[in-house]
């Protein structure tokens, strides 16, 4: 047992980190550290910084231009990556459907899309939510309807992510109404630019216009835009569902927010002192840290056993519990920081408005009321933390 | 990078298990244990004594194994799971750091090969009425005689296994105020020493501890444990280990309460069904489990920090595992108990017994919140300049 780490592994994290400094930009990174939203520029400019670099898709094969990292690698890249505010690849592309596509595509499919999905040529968005299908996904509506060599869509998609960005969708429809549930899925791609597409923002409680929804009204598309078998659409949403790990419990992301709180408490007056010198506040900070620091060493004890078993194995039943402990501290992170600006938080400031203005004077602190409902997301995507207790209710505990 | 277990190590962990788990396996014989005349059963101190298992934190050359805190950590967890009676944190992690930080070697050489036979146990009388976990409060006094030796004069309380230990490790003040870092002195007093007087008495979870009293008790040059006055950085360190040892040993507890309460709540039916259908007792075994699992992570950062020569490094770290550790141990006492229904509010059924230590468990060496406000006072876990 041993927590050091490699003279090669440290040399690795050090290299990855002096790219992140000098090759992204601060003002993009600054972005992610004070809360700021990223425009679509920001985010793809950092994608293809790290893909001129070879690192946007380090998880995929390396024939497909993967990395071969280790598990520690990989752990220590994303590490990096959320310690320095660097815009991670687009997820879409890179850990969604890129993934789904080697293992389920066709020679044709890969040739054509991998290269152009690796290098954010094009912008994926993913269309699975639906209003009467969230937590219950196997439910949804959306049909595709074979029409000679189309598929005909009609339905609607809701909560799509960045749909305004996006070229492309990789969406789950029915396409067998008579068969049960999982059944009658399948996978499909569809070129956003296509007749009868409508994207609506969806306003949320930030302000933000990050989800929308998407309607379809007869969208045509390709059959050979079907990904996988007919009907069998199931299977590479599980698939794609259950590739993520390690990397969803963002220790590093709550780690730079840490600090930040730190860097913020320590000039904001507090009596005669500075609000970190209030000890309710400090014992609340040093709290978050305990179980971050309980937290890291959970995603550590992940990547050991991962490093010396090789992937693919059995996971441990402690990677569980990732995606709740990681939620819930994103969460507390982001409550902390709102309270480091007390009132100087309540001014509303339209992103859109003068940039830097702040009614109290204090620009610091426009983002992290915005920031802090915005992370009450985190807990409700990807599975909700109470479906999360239900996964490991059955697939831990045995119920 | 690698948070597995060696092959010795594992093969340690196959023993300390297979001995423990056999000598207390049955409630009823623990019970029996219990009234004994020191609380414990004298033939299973002997048998850890033969396996190895007091030698593992002494340095080969005074007659160890040389083993780390990743050893230490692997009898705690079976000490946990099985809720041990032996005195093995009082003579062994306890009286055994203060001898391997702050004896001479010479003294090393002499008392350690008795310590890991079992012919002597030791207890650490440090606790006193008024320091609560201010481990710096020493109000018991040490007068020099002029000769090298001193004359001890106070009370200790709460010292574990006091009563029947052979030997007691006395913290006591040469100089200085009553809570002054500087000034404290260690001194090894005989348990049946003139002016000694113990009283002692079960504790809460089963195990004995001792109020005692010294009254003009005078020891000579050899019983002094390092420089006197200079005793501080040894004592931190002792308990830094005790609270690695405390997080194994919590680990081992909280599998066993987790585990009862699963089987517990997929066999228990009401309303015709198991209550392990419901999905309210379902999310509450989970909460468990992330309790559990985080507790494991902690009980190993401890392990990889026990050894930390940099004392304000390895303070910061136990903070934080000791805060994980009672806060995890509460929640799964608590939830444990309360998942069993009535059954578990029984003196007959094991998981009170569980809940019982890991609720002491909490008490020892500075609970959650003392840690907390420490942890916070010295600025936490993460830098802010990083």
């Amino acid at each position: 047992m041993d927590l050091r780490f490699s003279p090669d592994e440290n040399a690795f994290r050090a290299g990855v980190r002096k790219f992140f400094q000098t090759e992204i930009p601060l003002s993009i990174r600054s972005k992610l550290i004070e809360g700021r939203e990223l425009t679509k520029q920001d985010i793809v400019t950092s994608h293809k910084t790290l893909h001129s670099q070879g690192w946007a898709v380090p998880n995929w094969p390396a024939e497909w231009g993967g990395c071969n990292w280790s598990p520690v690698q990989v752990y220590m890249f994303q590490e990096e990556m959320q310690l320095n505010g660097v815009p991670p690849p687009v997820g879409f592309n890179t850990s969604m459907h890129g993934p789904v596509l080697i293992q389920f595509g066709t020679p044709e499919q890969k040739m054509y899309h991998l290269p152009r999905i690796a290098a954010c040529d094009d912008w994926w968005c993913q269309g699975f939510s639906e209003p009467g299908s969230g937590s219950d996904l196997a439910s949804l509506k959306t049909t595709a309807v074979r029409e000679g060599d189309n598929f005909v869509v009609n339905g609607q998609k809701i909560w799509t992510t960045l749909a305004q960005h996006a070229d492309w969708m990789f969406l789950l429809v029915r396409t067998d109404p008579a068969a049960k549930k999982q059944l009658g899925i399948s996978y499909l791609m569809l070129d956003m630019k296509t007749p009868g597409i409508t994207i609506r923002p969806i306003i949320t409680i930030d302000g933000g216009k990050e989800v929308n929804e998407v309607f379809f009204d007869n969208v045509k598309l390709p059959v050979a835009n079907l990904v996988g078998e007919l009907n069998r659409g199931w299977d590479c949403a599980k698939y794609l569902l259950g590739n993520e790990r390690t990397g969803i419990a963002r220790v590093g992301t709550s780690k730079m927010r840490v600090q930040r709180i730190k860097q913020l408490a320590k000039m904001v007056p507090c009596g005669d002192g500075s609000l970190m010198d209030d000890e309710r506040f400090a014992e609340k900070v040093a709290a978050v840290e305990v179980e971050l620091k309980a937290l890291e060493m959970t995603q550590l004890r992940v990547v050991s056993e991962d490093a010396k078993s090789g992937r693919g194995g059995k996971p441990n039943p402690a990677s569980s519990i990732l995606k709740i402990k990681g939620s819930e501290l994103q969460q507390a992170t982001t409550e902390l920081l709102m309270e480091v600006a007390g009132p100087l938080a309540l001014p509303f400031a339209d992103d859109n408005a003068e940039l830097g203005h702040n009614a109290a004077g204090a620009e610091w602190a426009n983002p992290l009321a915005p920031q802090y409902f915005n992370n009450r997301k985190v807990s409700i995507y990807g599975g909700t933390n109470e479906i999360q207790h239900n996964i490991i209710a059955k697939a831990v505990l045995g119920f | 990078m690698d948070l597995d277990f060696s092959d010795e190590q594992r093969l340690l962990k196959d023993s300390v298990d297979g001995l423990t788990n056999r000598r207390y396996a049955d409630l009823k014989a623990r019970a029996a244990m219990m009234q004994e005349p020191k609380g414990y059963n004298a033939a299973g101190w002997k048998e850890l004594a033969d396996q190895g298992l007091l030698a593992i934190p002494f340095a080969e050359a005074d007659g160890g194994l040389g083993g780390g805190a990743v050893e230490m950590m692997i009898v705690g967890e079976a000490v946990g799971r099985n809720l041990t009676l032996e005195p093995y944190m009082a003579t062994v992690v306890l009286a055994g750091g203060i001898l391997r930080h702050a004896a001479s070697p010479e003294m090393r050489a002499s008392l350690v090969p008795d310590l890991v036979s079992g012919a002597r146990t030791y207890a650490f009388a440090h606790q006193e009425r008024q320091a609560r976990f201010d481990l710096a409060d020493v109000g018991v006094t040490a007068k020099s005689d002029g000769r090298g030796g001193y004359v001890l004069e106070g009370e200790k309380c709460v010292v574990l296994n006091g009563d029947s230990a052979d030997k007691l490790i006395v913290s006591a003040r040469v100089s200085g105020d009553r809570r002054a870092r500087d000034g404290i002195g260690l001194f090894l007093v005989d348990g049946k020493a003139q002016g000694v007087s113990r009283r002692g008495y079960p504790t809460q979870d089963g195990q004995r501890a001792a109020d005692v009293t010294i009254a003009s008790v005078k020891v000579g040059v050899d019983a002094v444990i390092g420089t006197p006055g200079k005793a501080m950085d040894a004592i931190d360190r002792t308990v830094d280990e005790a609270i690695a040892f405390l997080a194994a040993e919590a680990v081992g507890a909280m599998n066993v309460m987790h585990d009862l309460t699963l089987d517990y709540v997929k066999t228990r039916k009401q309303f015709g069904v198991a209550i392990g259908s419901f999905q309210v007792v379902q999310h509450r075994l989970v909460d468990m489990f992330t309790h559990l699992e985080q507790s494991k992570s902690m009980a190993t950062y401890a392990a990889m920090m026990a050894g930390e020569d940099d004392a304000s490094e390895r303070r910061k770290a136990m903070h934080a595992v000791k805060v994980q550790i009672g806060r995890s141990a509460r929640h799964i006492g608590q939830d444990g108990v309360q998942l069993h229904g009535g059954i578990g509010m029984t003196q007959e059924y094991k998981s009170g017994h569980y809940f019982k230590r890991l609720t002491m468990i909490d008490l020892a060496f500075g609970n959650a919140d003392h840690h907390l406000r420490e942890l916070a006072r010295k600025g936490g876990l993460i830098n802010a300049a990083a």
